[in-house]
């Protein structure tokens, strides 16, 4: 290893880019993993985001050794990545969108939307992350660049996490219960089923689940349809849905009780294992878009109110 | 908003208006026929008692 120690401290401007650029691809191939939403399962669809990825990871560690070099212009550089991103964000919307009228259980407008944000997103973080390791390497030496790149994926494993239906509400099985022609998950109500032949598909093969949220700024985001379609989506992606196109009278349903805020969720599933059920409800993503904080909000104005 | 596409219904006379009426014999030719009319028009049956069902769109 003639070339080692002192190799490393001459070329530190490109040890900088080329473990800024590893650490930032490392980072985004780690939030690229496929997991049950099978969103993008393809190998084109993991390319196009690989690929972006590396380019995202190059800018920023690039940017520290140009910047460092006096060579200022290179910042603009950055904006020309958040262009590229932008972009990112609308194909994704546009593929999602454009498959989602083939979809059994739709995603809606308001998953895809998160599903976008979420690509643009992490993206930048893979800058960032680049940008770090480069700038740590560039004033401590490699060994600070291991250290931030480390810490780095501990943020993005952070970021991937997110939060969950499990955090705003209550999870409980119910009966589904058929009252005539009345349908109800526990004692919410859900539709009006005329036909018998439904009504015994519904009765034994359909699976409640009574959502129950913990606090008022729960309930409002439970009573996002945009969140409940996310739910009735996630659920039927994870345990199948036992339904054909043309049966509008076996679509899964999410209805609230008004009064309690309580909602009522309806499915008809392949896999009727009650435990994975409840992962798959548990386990929902919230919503940016659902997320709401009324009660914040008025908390806020009433103390501005108090102080006049 | 949803839309009444059909009505079927075993008493005659019971209903009028704008959307086809299918009289049936019995309530079982009524379970039939609102079959039917469900898987054709890709709609939903909905029971409004046990001798008149309607068939509704709700897509728009």
């Amino acid at each position: 290893m003639s070339l080692s120690a002192g190799w490393v401290t001459e070329h530190k401007e490109l040890i900088g880019v080329i473990m800024g650029t590893a650490f930032g691809l490392v980072s985004r191939l780690l939030m690229l993993r496929s997991d049950y939403r099978q969103y993008p399962a393809y190998p084109h669809g993991k390319i196009i985001h690989i690929a972006l990825g590396l380019i995202a990871s190059a800018l920023g560690a690039i940017a520290v050794p140009a910047l460092s070099d006096k060579n200022y212009t290179a910042i603009t550089f950055l904006t020309l990545a958040a262009q590229q991103f932008r972009e990112v964000r609308n194909m994704e919307r546009g593929t999602l969108v454009a498959i989602d009228d083939l979809e059994l259980v739709p995603r809606g407008a308001a998953y895809i939307e998160g599903i976008a944000v979420v690509f643009e997103g992490r993206n930048y973080l893979s800058i960032f992350a680049a940008f770090l390791v480069s700038l740590f390497v560039m004033l401590t030496g490699w060994w600070g660049g291991l250290i931030a790149g480390a810490f780095c994926i501990g943020v993005v494993f952070r970021f991937m996490r997110g939060t969950t239906i499990a955090h705003i509400a209550q999870v409980e099985r119910a009966d589904v219960r058929l009252d005539g022609p009345n349908l109800y998950v526990g004692d919410v109500y859900i539709m009006n089923v005329g036909l018998d032949e439904n009504r015994e598909i519904i009765a034994e093969d359909g699976m409640g689940f009574i959502l129950t949220p913990k606090n008022d700024d729960a309930r409002v985001t439970l009573a996002n349809l945009g969140q409940r379609q996310a739910i009735l989506h996630d659920v039927s992606t994870r345990l199948g849905v036992l339904r054909d196109d043309g049966d509008p009278a076996l679509l899964p349903l999410a209805k609230l009780e008004l009064k309690s805020g309580k909602l009522g969720l309806l499915f008809l599933p392949r896999e009727k294992d009650k435990d994975k059920a409840f992962k798959a409800v548990t386990g929902v993503p919230l919503l940016e878009a659902a997320v709401r904080r009324p009660t914040k909000a008025n908390r806020k104005s009433t103390e501005e109110g108090a102080h006049g | 908003m949803a839309n009444i596409v059909g009505v079927v219904t075993t008493i005659q006379g019971s209903v009028a208006g704008g959307a086809p009426i299918f009289y049936t014999k019995d309530r079982e030719q009524l379970q039939k026929t609102a079959f039917l009319l469900e898987k054709v028009l890709d709609c939903a049956a909905h029971e409004v008692n046990e001798d008149l069902f309607i068939i509704v769109n709700r897509k728009s």
